[in-house]
């Protein structure tokens, strides 16, 4: 079954110059610029781009709903013959639920906690009298069989709160197919699970709309999801069209250099180089957050001297306990720690100062990482008196020096983080590394909140650092893109123990243990038909 | 490795940049983007705190200064007539307006010393000492602390030192509650973390990391606070068990004359008498509301500035 | 044990625990009574032996764990001691049981805190709820600005100008709530009419800006917006979706303005001479009676802990993560 071959219906739902303007700090913004969209029945648009694009904004526009405090101000929406901006609000209501439906982000959120999920799932449906309640919901149980979700006849009798993040989700794409609509709106329903469980849930989706020759319009900053779900693709980018294509073809030959840049970091390739000269010594450490539940089993973990060890897994794995094992935030009950081939103290308060500093910590969030209320002069200064005692102006010589090697100038020393884009904020996190002349940075998910461009300059100015200063980095996060980006060793963790740790040439070739090959493969490829060959390979196996 | 693509510089990246203003510029430009309640509250303030600096100036009489007359009718002599004991009632406004203040602004700043000081002690313990603290806070806060306040009272007796003890003790339980929560939410951040990660002494991460991003909210609920202990202390001493005579004080000044309005059909100014330290404290009160109110509305939209 | 009921026991448990505390700490308040008081209060006349025999009642010969258990025995059973005044120096007793002062003033207090909470509480919630859904109107930004004010005026402001306006200029209610048992109904009602109205324009106030909040949050969470995306009717989503998860805050609001409710009859109970609790204690507090004290402390504080322990449970029941474990 390929996307191609679908047959194309007529038109379902046309946007003519869509302008919608968002209040804010007392005056109005523009958040969509003139937007055409052109969907046909039975057709899926990927609709992508990174975070301020205004894709959700566009996606609920095409049921003619604005959030509070916004608006649509221009342009037409014509849903099926029928004109969305000048409908009234019973009009579009009557829409909306019956005709188009919504699958949202945060399924855990969106789901009312005081009723049961059959309840839900059949509320529109029922209200709209699309079908008997009787029927609707025995209908909501088959589509619950249809999404895979275990026991269908009688999930449906829990609370949202009684059943996993996964299957709350495919609850949501069965509450949303419920009334059989026209057109469904998916609003990155896959951000917010992990790698092995967006695959089936994917899947699922794909599967469902298919079936029911559903139009949808599936919103995603993640181009490689995308590409699994979608016959076309429209690129956004600060509320204007990119462009738009056919799924193959974008894929194949982007016509816009913006395009090209959603899989920057799929662009860098590190050759893995060895070293013997360890630097940071894990042994058998356990740890736990209280004395019942143990959260590390026995790691160990070694980093070669200006090298980069990744680890790898998903959330839960025990990676950013092990990042506070290694700084001293959370002694280990047993095992130790050895850097330069000594045993770190087990607690923070008993390191000394030197210690501390050879040892610098990055952290994923730059926003929640400095102090709003210092200037970059403060943040970057403070470890340089701390640390080295430089005061006056060797300090703000120092300071400079930094700020250009991370590409930055002096006009930023007075700025306060919240005058900095994303991308800066990290940069200026990693000066404040620097600024403590480390020999380890421990990374945790640095790049995961940036845009892919983003994520790619500081990736390579990470690389660069490694290059010049010989640091050695653990670098912690789930994306295998990064990995393969800056890796010269990957440690793959599961469940609090480490599964598997060696060079990134031997971890990423065949054969693999268990869980790396199913971390591995899940991981979406830019390839439209990654999904298809995955669901078969996995149903060969099984059936093998 | 290849080389980002031309365009793409980490110095081109687009960030929002606040104009560089000096301070006197920034309290300009608040004035003039504040609502005419909250530039209403201000002026009210102002006028207060001169009156209260400059009461000597400004009273005709001594504050105590008893003349032969009791409850004579308003007058060119006696602006406001004379009370029960034929004392000038505007004078006594005005040298109440400066204990009654006075003794609030005492209370308020004792409380926040001891509430904010546990709250933030409470927030990086995290551990046996917070379990304490916050416990004990519950109990205090289990009986109502008006009634609380008269029960100590009633032990200790009535005098200004004591006001200003017992209700700074029962209000700082607030404060404390306030305090840890939002210094909680500081304490987690990860620039704590990091402040932690590099050795900084507990001392340097509560005076430059903690305090610097609660104090907004601090400074809100002194506001809020200062109002609730500026009618706690009127109420009792309406009640006869505050600020004792012969000190002028507008809770005391509404007892003592509120006979008088029985006589408004006669003589409407004489039942406005028990009405002015009334109105007066309800003037700032009202005034200090809406400044506040005005700063929760403008800090909690700073984020986005 | 089902989840639910294990919580609401444990909530019980520390709610008794709070009350013995409060009970330790109102009971040893007598401990830091300065100097003899026993001879203050029987005044300096009073011969050895009247001041021996009233310190023997008092039991100061006993430790204080003692006196504490026969209080709080006494206590439990409706006796909460004797009154300090109507003592004679010469020994002559006609001093009242604290009971005997307390039950019928009880009886007022509760009459004019129930008068005011019924008035109250359907005023505050459709101002706040209404006030919630067309949020930002002129009707909001108006209700808002008055009960602001409203909130920031002393009781016995408001108090002295409903005096002056329905009192002193018009006749149309009595200036003093004089009640006692053999009023009927009605005229209890249109003697208390002034103080029961001051009572709520506090209330309300509070009232009416905490409802606002709780339903301003309530409706800004995703599953409300999930449920205008449904083409849900806003009467259905008020009723279906927000309503059943309104419960707790609700409930809390309200809980939080009876308790301040208790407190604030002390002040307006005084400017009317309603014969309540309030005013028994303000005056137990000016002679230092302190049984009388103590009785009425722990009565306010026995009632401000009970409110709020409903609250709690009623936010237990409500929640569904507690309801239906999983």
């Amino acid at each position: 079954m390929s996307n191609i071959d679908k047959q194309r219906g007529d038109i379902l739902l046309e946007m003519r110059d869509v302008r919608i303007d968002g209040y804010s700090d007392d005056k109005w913004h523009k958040i969509i610029k003139g937007v055409d969209l052109t969907l046909r029945r039975g057709e899926i648009m990927g609709l992508i781009g990174e975070s301020g694009a205004g894709k959700s904004t566009l996606g609920l526009a095409a049921m003619g709903f604005a959030r509070p405090g916004c608006k649509i101000s221009s342009g037409t929406i014509n849903f099926d013959g029928m004109e969305l901006t000048t409908a009234s609000a019973s009009q579009c209501r009557a829409l909306r639920g019956s005709r188009i439906t919504y699958v949202a982000q945060s399924a855990a959120a969106s789901f009312n906690p005081s009723h049961r999920l059959i309840d839900q799932t059949v509320e529109a449906t029922v209200r709209h009298g699309i079908k008997p309640d009787s029927e609707a919901r025995a209908d909501a149980c088959i589509l619950y069989g249809d999404l895979q979700l275990p026991d269908p006849d009688n999930i449906g009798s829990r609370y949202p709160h009684q059943v996993s993040g996964g299957q709350l989700q495919r609850v949501m794409t069965a509450m949303a197919m419920s009334p059989r609509p026209d057109l469904i709106i998916f609003d990155e329903p896959t951000t917010a699970l992990d790698v092995t469980t967006q695959v089936e849930v994917l899947a699922s989706m794909r599967e469902i709309v298919e079936k029911y020759n559903t139009a949808a319009i599936y919103i995603t900053h993640d181009l490689a999801v995308v590409a699994q779900m979608a016959d076309v693709i429209k690129v956004l980018r600060y509320g204007e069209t990119v462009e738009e294509a056919e799924t193959r073809k974008m894929l194949s030959a982007p016509e816009e250099e913006y395009t090209k840049s959603l899989w920057a970091v799929r662009s860098i390739e590190k050759e893995g180089e060895k070293n013997d000269d360890v630097i940071l010594k894990i042994n058998n450490v356990d740890a736990a957050y209280s004395s019942s539940v143990k959260v590390l089993h026995k790691v160990s973990i070694e980093v070669p001297r200006g090298r980069t060890v990744a680890v790898v897994g998903e959330s839960g794995s025990g990676k950013s306990t092990t990042a506070r094992v290694i700084t001293g935030l959370l002694p280990p009950m047993s095992g130790d720690v050895q850097f330069n081939g000594e045993v770190l103290p087990k607690d923070l308060a008993s390191r000394s100062k030197d210690q501390l500093r050879k040892i610098q910590m990055i952290y994923q969030m730059a926003d929640t990482a400095m102090n709003p209320r210092h200037t970059i002069r403060e943040i970057i200064g403070r470890p340089l008196e701390f640390y080295l005692g430089l005061r006056g102006n060797k300090r703000d010589d120092r300071l400079l020096e930094l700020l250009h090697l991370i590409e930055l100038d002096e006009s930023f020393v007075d700025r306060l983080p919240s005058e900095l884009s994303g991308g800066q904020k990290q940069r200026v996190c990693i000066a404040r590394a620097l600024a403590a002349e480390p020999d380890l940075i421990i990374c945790d998910e640095v790049t995961s909140a940036l845009d892919q461009i983003v994520q790619k300059g500081i990736l390579e100015l990470l690389l660069k650092l490694q290059k010049d200063l010989r640091i050695s980095y653990l670098f912690i996060t789930h994306d295998i893109a990064t990995v393969r980006a800056i890796s010269d060793e990957i440690v793959v963790m599961f469940q609090g123990a480490v599964v598997e740790q060696g060079p990134k040439s031997e971890i990423l070739t065949p054969p693999f243990p268990d869980y790396t090959k199913l971390l591995l493969s899940s991981v979406p490829e830019m390839d439209p038909d990654w999904l298809n060959n995955l669901l078969a390979e996995r149903q060969n196996e099984q059936t093998a | 490795m290849s080389n980002s693509k031309p365009g793409y510089t980490a110095t081109s990246e687009v960030s929002r940049v606040r104009a560089k203003r000096t301070l006197w510029e920034n309290i300009i430009r608040g004035l003039r983007s504040a609502p005419p309640t909250a530039l209403f509250g201000m002026l009210v303030i102002t006028a207060y705190v001169v009156i209260a600096l400059f009461a000597p100036l400004i009273a005709p009489y001594g504050e105590s200064e008893v003349f032969p007359i009791p409850y004579a009718p308003w007058s060119d002599e006696f602006l406001f007539g004379t009370d029960q004991l034929g004392r000038d009632v505007f004078t006594r406004l005005v040298y109440g307006a400066r204990n009654t203040i006075g003794i609030a602004i005492m209370t308020t700043i004792l409380a926040f010393t001891i509430g904010g000081g546990l709250g933030l002690v409470a927030a990086i313990n995290q551990k046996w000492l917070d379990q304490f603290l916050s416990r004990f806070v519950d109990v205090l806060m289990a009986i109502p602390s008006l009634i609380f306040a008269l029960m100590l009272l009633s032990i200790f007796g009535s005098s200004i030192l004591n006001i200003i003890l017992i209700i700074a003790v029962l209000d700082s339980t607030r404060v404390f509650r306030l305090t840890r929560a939002v210094a909680l939410n500081v304490v987690v951040m990860d620039y704590v973390e990091a402040a932690r990660l590099r050795g900084e002494k507990l001392g340097w991460i509560i005076r430059r990391e903690i305090l610097p991003n609660i104090m907004p909210t601090l400074v809100a609920e002194f506001g809020l606070r200062f109002s609730f202990v500026f009618l706690t202390i009127a109420a009792l001493s309406f009640l006869g068990l505050g600020i004792q005579p012969p000190t002028a004080d507008w809770g005391s000044m509404v007892r003592e004359n509120a006979g008088l309005i029985q006589f408004a059909e006669y003589d409407i100014t004489a039942a406005l008498t028990p009405l002015l330290p009334a109105g007066a404290i309800a003037l700032l009160t009202v005034a200090v509301n809406f400044v506040v109110d005005w700063f929760l509305h403008k800090t909690s939209g700073l984020r986005d500035e | 044990m089902h989840p639910i009921l294990r919580t609401i026991l444990q909530r019980l448990g520390l709610g008794i625990v709070t009350l013995f505390v409060v009970s330790v700490i109102i009971f040893s308040s007598i401990q830091f009574l300065p100097g003899d008081f026993a001879q203050a209060i029987l005044g300096q006349a009073a011969l050895e032996e009247t001041v021996a025999a009233f310190r023997k009642e008092l039991g100061l010969d006993l430790p204080a764990w003692q006196r504490y258990l026969q209080w709080i025995g006494g206590v439990v059973q409706g006796d909460f001691g004797t009154s300090f005044s109507g003592r004679d120096a010469s020994g002559v007793d006609r001093s009242r049981a604290v009971v005997d002062l307390i039950a019928p003033r009880l009886e007022n207090t509760l009459f004019l805190a129930l008068m005011a909470a019924i008035i109250s509480v359907p005023i505050a919630l459709i101002l706040g709820v209404t006030a919630a859904l067309y949020r930002n109107s002129i009707y909001d930004r108006t209700v808002n600005s008055l009960t602001l004010i409203s909130i920031s005026m002393p009781e016995f402001f408001v108090a002295y100008i409903l005096i002056l306006f329905f009192a002193s200029l018009n006749k149309v209610f009595p200036t003093l709530a004089n009640i006692s048992p053999d009023v009927e109904l009605g005229e209890r009602i249109y003697r208390t009419a002034l103080p029961a109205m001051t009572l709520t324009l506090v209330i309300v106030a509070h009232m009416m800006r905490m409802t606002r909040a709780a339903i301003i949050n309530l409706l800004a969470s995703p599953y409300i917006e999930m449920a205008e995306l449904k083409g849900v009717s806003r009467a259905t989503i008020i009723l279906r979706h927000a309503l059943p998860n309104a419960w707790a805050p609700i409930v809390n609001v309200i809980a939080f303005n009876l308790a301040y409710l208790v407190v604030g009859v002390v002040v307006v109970e005084v400017v009317f001479v309603y014969p309540g609790v309030g005013q028994l204690m303000v005056d137990a507090v000016t002679t230092r009676d302190m049984p009388v004290v103590q009785g009425c402390a722990l009565i306010f504080a026995a009632t401000y802990i009970l409110l709020n322990l409903s609250a709690d449970i009623v936010s237990i029941i409500s929640n569904p993560r507690l309801l239906h474990p999983r």
